[in-house]
């Protein structure tokens, strides 16, 4: 399973994530390698299997419509890389 | 025996006793945590004003005789738990500054018992790793040999553990970060069924599997810290509202008359000698004590590995998207725009290990791939949960090896990271099943690593495992033998 250093990078673009051109190289290898080793999934025939999409097998967890404390405008912003007033601020968006 | 030796029952007798006070016994743990941490690196935070003031309540606890096992007993956290007000990292850069304003529900549990937190502990990046080799914070040691790693993800909680920097921690096992590395520290590592223990405020790897356990130095000391974090939270939707079994209790009714299932593919020739050696005499040491033993088969543990790989970089990739630099964590100084300041900020903060399994969880997510990936090895996933529940139909719990081989050297796979992946072959099949079980000491290599072995339980069987893993301890005297530091 091939995975070329292009198709690495639109990946990285997906993720949010800016890669040297070292770090393409050796991903494309690597993610090669490791899909390359998960193609024996393909293997088993699962036609008929239902996904297991979690280890326990919950229903709806409700909880009763009740107000609890916020947790407050300063708490949430105690750890606000940059912070303008009560909001976080970030690079302009609009032009 | 020094007195940071003891275990908890012990140290609570002389607590209770007033032989010595919470006060005391933590600036003990402080001065050992000083004089071995240059050696080992276990901790990133050593919280010692917290701790002194911890204990100073625990000491009133006592006084007022309102205390349990786990007052004023020394204790530390991987740092993957949130502790408010306490820096937690998780091992990343992108969360170096990062102060929590609430604290994860296990910790909060075992504050409300008494207990003293001496500091946070080191951990692979994210908890993604099997070495700790991948943290933003140095790399921790192992004890019985600094050249080693300790294991991982909760490489930290293990040499704290086995350094005897803290009576007894807590970690979080995806795929075997409890286990694994309480076997090459040669302490006992607990990973309880998914949905024992509260999630809620332990960061996120992949949370169909994470699940938080306790490291501690024996059997009875896991079964104390287990019952202090089990439950049901309403603040986690998958922790499950089973009663919390009394898990003291449930030690010293022996193993007479049980019957341990051999997985068949757990013992391949050519498995690393010294870890077979260990399983053979434990095999033994169960059969003079009156366990029988039956060989059994899973037959798609040879599909584990790239079924986890696929499904928890997956989950990894959504979970730590929220990593943006928006609202917390490292934020890039250097950004143009919006997206620009996201990428750049999670590109500066995140370590090469967890970009590699964001881009592989993204590619498997990502449209064309999803069907071929993410769905097929969710659909292994329930071969592999259903071949543990045929088998549990004819055994009470199995025995198997941990890891396949002692804990390796610093640096030995750090560039292969397939050849990392697959050292975890024998812990994520029961992450995946999301069933309980547990590593205990059970031998040393020629080179005095420790060896470990594996009791795995049914779904919320706890007290088995733990009276089968205590049945074992009180036989063989392997818990006691201590890393020289």
């Amino acid at each position: 399973m091939k995975i070329s250093a292009e198709n690495v990078g639109h990946v990285a673009i997906l993720a949010r994530l800016q890669l040297s051109e070292e770090e393409k190289t050796l991903f494309s290898r690597q993610m090669g390698e490791i899909l390359e080793y998960v193609e024996k999934l393909k293997q088993l025939d699962t036609e008929s299997v239902l996904p297991m999409s979690h280890a326990v097998p919950l229903q709806n967890a409700f909880r009763e419509d009740a107000i609890s404390a916020p947790i407050g405008v300063e708490k949430a912003l105690s750890n606000a890389p940059d912070r303008c007033g009560n909001f976080y601020r970030v690079p302009r968006v609009i032009e | 025996m020094e007195i940071f030796e003891h275990p908890i029952r012990s140290l609570h007798e002389k607590l209770k006793k007033r032989e010595i006070s919470s006060v005391e016994l933590t600036r003990i743990f402080l001065e050992r945590i000083r004089r071995v941490e240059p050696k080992i690196s276990s901790f990133i935070t050593v919280t010692e004003e917290k701790a002194i003031s911890d204990a100073a309540s625990a000491d009133r606890m006592i006084s007022c005789g309102d205390s349990n096992l786990l007052t004023g007993i020394p204790i530390a956290l991987k740092d993957i738990f949130l502790t408010e007000g306490i820096r937690t990292t998780c091992g990343s850069r992108i969360l170096g500054n990062f102060v929590p304003t609430y604290s994860a529900t296990a910790y909060e549990k075992l504050c409300k018992k008494g207990g003293v937190l001496l500091g946070k502990l080191n951990q692979d990046e994210f908890a993604m790793g099997s070495s700790n080799e991948t943290s933003a914070f140095g790399i921790t040691r192992n004890p019985w040999d600094i050249d080693c790693i300790p294991g991982g993800s909760s490489g930290g909680s293990a040499a704290a553990v086995a350094a005897c920097e803290a009576v007894a921690s807590l970690g979080t096992d995806t795929g075997g970060s409890i286990r694994q590395p309480a076997s090459h520290c040669g302490c006992v590592g607990l990973k309880p069924t998914y949905g024992r223990v509260s999630r809620y405020g332990v960061i996120a790897y992949a949370s169909s599997l994470d699940q938080v356990g306790p490291l501690a130095g024996n059997v009875e000391d896991c079964a104390i810290m287990l019952g202090a974090i089990s439950g049901y939270d309403p603040k986690d939707s998958t922790s499950v509202n089973f009663d919390v079994p009394d898990y003291l209790a449930s030690l010293g009714r022996g193993v007479k008359g049980i019957k341990i299932g051999l997985p068949k593919e757990y013992y391949i020739s050519g498995a690393d000698p010294d870890v077979e050696k260990a399983l053979e005499s434990a095999i033994e040491v169960y059969k003079s004590l009156g366990a029988s033993f039956v060989e059994i088969s899973l037959p798609h543990t040879d599909y584990a590995v790239a079924a986890y790989y696929l499904i928890a970089t997956a989950e990894a990739s959504s979970n730590l998207a929220r990593y943006d630099g928006v609202r917390f964590g490292h934020r890039s100084e250097e950004a143009e725009s919006l997206v620009d300041m996201m990428t750049r900020s999670r590109s500066e903060g995140f370590g090469p290990e967890v970009k590699r399994r964001i881009m592989l969880g993204t590619y498997a997510l990502s449209s064309g791939y999803y069907d071929a990936y993410y769905l097929k090895a969710q659909k292994v996933r329930t071969l592999i949960a259903q071949d543990f529940a045929a088998a549990f139909d004819k055994v009470d719990m199995m025995l198997a090896p941990v890891a396949p081989t002692p804990a390796f050297r610093i640096g030995e796979k750090t560039g292969d990271p397939m050849q990392m992946y697959l050292s975890d072959i024998f812990t994520i099949p029961v992450n995946l099943a999301g069933t309980c079980a547990i590593s205990l000491p059970a031998g040393f290599t020629g080179y005095g690593l420790p060896l470990g072995i594996q009791l795995i339980g049914k779904p919320f069987d706890e007290e088995n495992i733990l009276n089968a893993a205590h049945a074992f301890e009180q036989a063989t005297e392997w818990h006691l033998r201590k890393a020289v530091l």
